[in-house]
């Protein structure tokens, strides 16, 4: 969080560069006055200040003789996240772009597997990656790797990707109609649930490294899956991992949820997952030809 | 963690509402939070109480009214309370439930001045 006005953006950085958030004419941050205030009064409107304020509307307390009143609110608590998450949405839409949003705990093996679909795919259609990590370019630097482009966005303090941070790499992106986007978030199988993206799927990673109860666990992002992924399969040999457990979970939690069994470094499994990804790519795609309407040159 | 982003994004709400309702101090933040939802109550207290420093809500108190889960059994069609995600239904042993109330986010009012 930002120490100067409150704000949540400070840390952010996308592809190694601060990202600064530029608040809507109607966000004026007016109630919060800097805490070391310009002792110049032609200081306080320049406009290249990081955080200019209006203060002429400024005040901390109300007329004396005001009295308390009730207001009724009743608004969701992530409107401004599932605002931005329909936009990216509406985006993805209007290009015929099918985005995917990955999750998991760290290390289940997100950005191995990226590399071996993108290897695998990357003559079909256009790839790009999104990527999430607290700190270092590493993952962006493996995907880049395969031809894919890829945008890292580092969250400094941040436990997930949110549908702003997703607008802001768009802006900064140059995605071909009909791409096929995969956003890998940051590695953590709590908070990613709560923040809509504005993606086709959210996509789940367990590898059988992890204990079979993970999803009994972690409910949260087993509901909002729709796709399980049980990773790194070519180690059940040497573990005790029991799979009919784990799966038995995931559906308790989520009874429709689809599983894959897979490894990503010896290949087995990866193609009914190339074949889920072509399913949602082609009916994406489609959808944009059928209705050419939807098309923005934005 | 990511009950800082809520108290950040509750702040903001908070300050949207004062620039329609022309409100200088808030007083009580009524918060609607599904027995379901991914919030830990304790955590959102403490960020909120953070965020709040230097603004106008930097003496409101916060008070989470909470909501009952509710689901519909898929199998059996009866309505019953669910407290997690992995409930069965307490009729017919099914899990899959359609959930109906219980996974709410909301701020509900404001006491203000």
């Amino acid at each position: 969080m930002c120490t100067t006005c409150g704000c949540g953006f400070s840390q952010l950085r996308i592809n190694n560069r601060p990202v600064s958030l530029e608040h809507q004419p109607n966000q004026l941050l007016v109630y919060r006055p800097l805490r070391h205030l310009p002792t110049r009064i032609d200081d306080l409107g320049r406009s290249d200040a990081p955080h200019s304020l209006n203060l002429k509307k400024i005040s901390m307390h109300p007329p004396k003789n005001a009295e308390t009143r009730r207001i009724k609110i009743e608004r969701d608590i992530l409107t401004q996240n599932n605002h931005y998450a329909t936009q990216n949405r509406h985006y993805f839409s209007a290009h015929g772009i099918f985005a995917l949003n990955l999750v998991s705990s760290p290390g289940s093996g997100k950005t191995t597997l990226l590399v071996q679909t993108i290897q695998r795919l990357r003559n079909q259609f256009p790839i790009a990656v999104i990527e999430g990590d607290q700190q270092t370019d590493h993952d962006a630097i493996r995907i880049r790797a395969t031809g894919a482009s890829a945008t890292q966005i580092n969250t400094g303090k941040g436990c997930h990707l949110d549908a702003v941070m997703i607008d802001r790499a768009l802006q900064q992106m140059h995605l071909e109609n009909n791409s096929l986007l995969f956003i890998e978030n940051v590695g953590n199988l709590v908070c990613p649930a709560s923040f809509d993206l504005g993606e086709a799927h959210k996509v789940i990673v367990l590898s059988v490294t992890e204990g079979e109860d993970k999803p009994l666990k972690y409910p949260d992002m087993f509901q909002a899956a729709d796709l399980l992924l049980l990773n790194k399969c070519d180690l059940l040999p040497h573990l005790t991992f029991d799979t009919g457990l784990a799966i038995e979970y995931a559906h308790r939690v989520n009874p429709a949820l689809p599983v894959i069994q897979i490894s990503a470094t010896q290949g087995s499994g990866m193609t009914p997952w190339l074949q889920w990804i072509d399913a949602g790519y082609r009916a994406t795609a489609s959808a944009l030809q059928n209705n050419p309407s939807n098309q923005r040159h934005d | 963690m990511h009950e800082l982003s809520l108290a950040e994004h509750i702040l903001q709400l908070i300050e949207e509402a004062a620039h329609q309702q022309q409100f200088t101090q808030v007083e009580k933040v009524q918060l609607e939070i599904g027995q379901l939802a991914c919030v830990e109550r304790e955590s959102l207290h403490f960020f909120f109480d953070i965020v709040k420093k230097d603004t106008l809500a930097h003496e409101a108190k916060l008070e989470i009214l909470e909501i009952a889960g509710q689901g519909i059994c898929n199998q059996c069609h009866q309505s019953i309370s669910v407290n997690s995600y992995v409930t069965a239904c307490p009729h017919c042993g099914s899990y899959a439930v359609a959930i109906i109330a219980g996974e709410e986010m909301r701020i509900y009012a404001l006491e203000v001045k």
